[in-house]
């Protein structure tokens, strides 16, 4: 089955950025396909390269990296969401004038359209958070 | 075409949420698909007359509301019970809205094809 996944919520909110990335893990495991997980509203806090929580708690940003480099999983993060929140990636960034580059390796920035896309696309939308 | 079905229930001006939730309907019903919502709970208040957002630092949303119909949005339903929890009736809206009772909700949902929480 093809699941499309939002993620609404900050790591340190609620857990339900972290249920969305064991859910997502274990539907790749039973063979199901991930058309794309979509970070919204705070969810966009899960892209941050640069956050550096101590060493013993979860690494969220770069457990959402290697999942996205191990099954290509496509993980989009809004862009106006995202700029509300001072999360912008280097190309952004230079448009605006801005030195940042905060986004974590495998996740790309792009509009609203992409999740709409995925809802279409996917049989079933599921949204955490 | 999908069927989508916005099932908003949290309350108005509570933070940016219902803004961000709305510019998802409005994409939707850009990408040419048929939208519909649902106020259920606190969800209710986002069309209370006589609101005043710009005191607190918010944006209207109950215009965006309005505007719904620009973007043939023409189905918004509201749960009769979660108006009279809240001592609310339909005259208290600043939309026609479709009032349904509690016990016809699921069947409700069963007409869409994605239900989209906000």
């Amino acid at each position: 089955m093809k699941f499309a996944v939002q993620v609404n919520a900050s790591p340190y909110q609620s857990n339900a950025g972290h249920a969305a990335y064991r859910f997502i893990t274990g539907a790749l495991a039973a063979g199901h396909e991930i058309f794309r997980v979509f970070f919204y509203h705070d969810g966009i806090y899960h892209a941050f390269k640069y956050a550096s929580p101590p060493d013993d708690e979860l690494q969220f940003s770069s457990q959402w990296s290697d999942l996205a480099r191990r099954y290509q999983v496509d993980l989009v993060v809004c862009i106006s969401a995202a700029q509300r929140r001072g999360l912008l990636c280097s190309d952004e960034s230079k448009r605006q004038g801005k030195l940042d580059n905060d986004l974590a390796e495998g996740f790309r920035i792009s509009g609203l359209g992409q999740l709409v896309e995925a809802t279409l696309v996917a049989d079933r939308f599921i949204v955490f958070g | 075409m999908k069927h989508l079905l916005f099932v908003l229930r949290k309350p108005v001006h509570s933070g940016v949420y219902v803004q961000e939730t709305l510019d998802i309907v409005l994409t939707t019903a850009a990408f040419d698909q048929s939208v519909s919502i649902l106020l259920l709970d606190d969800g209710v208040f986002h069309l209370k007359n006589n609101q005043n957002p710009d005191c607190v630092g918010m944006k209207d949303t109950a215009s965006i509301f309005k505007a719904l119909e620009i973007y043939d949005v023409n189905d918004v339903y509201v749960e009769i019970e979660s108006l009279q929890e809240r001592g609310l009736t339909c005259g208290d809206l600043c939309l026609p809205v479709n009032s349904l009772y509690r016990k016809n909700i699921a069947e409700l949902m069963k007409r869409f094809d994605v239900l989209v929480p906000g």
